[in-house]
């Protein structure tokens, strides 16, 4: 993060509280609404008019647009709605992972490689 | 009275519905980690428990942000799972216990334990993936299960003390169930792990293997972790430990390790199998 926040202790992460839950709420309640097939074809379809119907910020919309993990994670994301929208656009773990930490693909999975085997 | 016979810990990665899916179980990939589940399921077969007590969270298919339990539990005759977004299968309606459930959410709130009491509750792969592990071929149809939910998305979460004292709690509910069923305890989620931000990655091995000690031999001390300190030392997610803790709460004396299997990464995680029993209480 940019700029030190008391209630972000851990640098790299994200931690979902209250005030990340609060600037999020628009961008999770339109992921969260990914759980059905009929939203993610009308978001498919149109995903300004999508955006706009759950009152996203224009900062949320640039992420959006830009599949800008760590901007939606910044702007309120929480990772467990944000992989839904990942989903959508048929990306995995290892892909968001890869996109977050600036690694290729196959550089993201031999992280987790050698994360696994304890060699970090 | 009812007895918990045992209890199992295993992960409950979304990845892992889809590697069964596709059949994918002896792929030099996910065969280290299927191979620690044929001595689980030997056990569940012999023992045959008739109600399966299950902590797992619900990564946004249940509870939206709008309303999010700490603590709830399911008291429904059946479960459904449904569509989480990213194209895992549905698997079919998991049997509920409403009866012993109730019992359990009475003791828990006597106790204070301030549970949310859900009669419609869907289920998702915090819940559906051990059973289909558990039960290949989702073979699960006759075990009635209880769905205990712990908040894990969103901070403040229940600290793994709280955890372990509901666990507690469930465990003496069980005990003091007038009826001769048998109970097996399952603790899902973890180990370490971490999916957003720069840190996305961190998987701790030595962490996971201490916490699979600890589990057995001395609870106590995982308790002493807060939340912080786990996301610290093992990624965001690994407070996903705390389910495992609740189930450790849950037993009593000595508890005896039957098998474990731990394999990282398996997705994002270090994926963690535990099979434990414990002293039964004399009739």
């Amino acid at each position: 993060m940019a700029i030190k926040d008391p209630t972000q202790p851990v640098p790299g992460t994200y931690l979902f509280n209250g005030k990340m839950a609060k600037k999020g709420y628009g961008l999770n309640k339109m992921c969260y609404s990914f759980n059905e097939q009929a939203a993610r074809d009308e978001f498919n379809k149109d995903p300004d008019a999508y955006c706009a119907k759950f009152g996203l910020t224009e900062k949320q919309i640039k992420a959006i647009h830009d599949r800008d993990i760590i901007g939606l994670l910044q702007e309120g994301g929480s990772i467990y709605y944000v992989a839904k929208f990942a989903g959508l656009l048929k990306l995995n773990m290892q892909d968001i992972g890869a996109i977050q930490t600036g690694l290729s693909l196959d550089e993201f999975k031999a992280l987790l490689v050698k994360n696994g085997s304890g060699e970090a | 009275m009812a007895n918990i016979i045992g209890a199992v810990t295993t992960s409950h990665i979304p990845a892992i519905a889809n590697a069964m899916a596709n059949k994918q179980e002896d792929t030099p990939y996910w065969k280290p980690f299927f191979d620690g589940y044929p001595p689980v399921r030997k056990w569940l077969n012999e023992k045959q428990p008739d109600v399966i007590v299950l902590f797992y969270n619900d990564h946004g298919l249940e509870f939206f942000i709008d309303k999010k339990p700490t603590f709830a539990i399911g008291v429904a005759d059946e479960y459904h799972n449904s569509d989480e977004g990213w194209g895992i299968a549905t698997i079919p309606p998991v049997t509920g216990e409403s009866e012993l459930s109730w019992h359990i959410a009475n003791s828990l709130v006597e106790d204070g334990f301030d549970m949310t009491i859900c009669q419609e509750m869907k289920v998702d792969h915090g819940l559906t993936v051990p059973l289909s592990l558990m039960w290949p071929g989702n073979n699960y149809g006759h075990v009635k299960v209880i769905p205990v939910c712990i908040n894990c998305e969103q901070h403040p979460m229940p600290q793994p003390w709280r955890c372990f004292e509901l666990g507690k709690a469930i465990g003496k509910a069980i005990e003091s169930y007038d009826e001769d069923i048998s109970v097996a305890i399952f603790g899902t989620g973890g180990l370490s792990h971490q999916l957003d931000g720069e840190r996305a990655g961190i998987i701790n091995r030595e962490f996971d293997l201490e916490c699979m000690d600890k589990l057995v031999s001395d609870p106590e001390a995982l308790t002493k972790y807060s939340n912080l300190e786990l996301v610290e030392i093992g990624g965001a997610q690994t407070v996903e430990l705390n389910m495992w803790i609740a189930m450790r709460g849950a037993l009593r004396g000595k508890v005896t390790e039957l098998h474990r299997n731990y394999h990282a990464p398996i997705s994002n995680t270090g994926s963690g199998v535990l099979l434990l029993e414990h002293e039964m209480p004399s009739k």
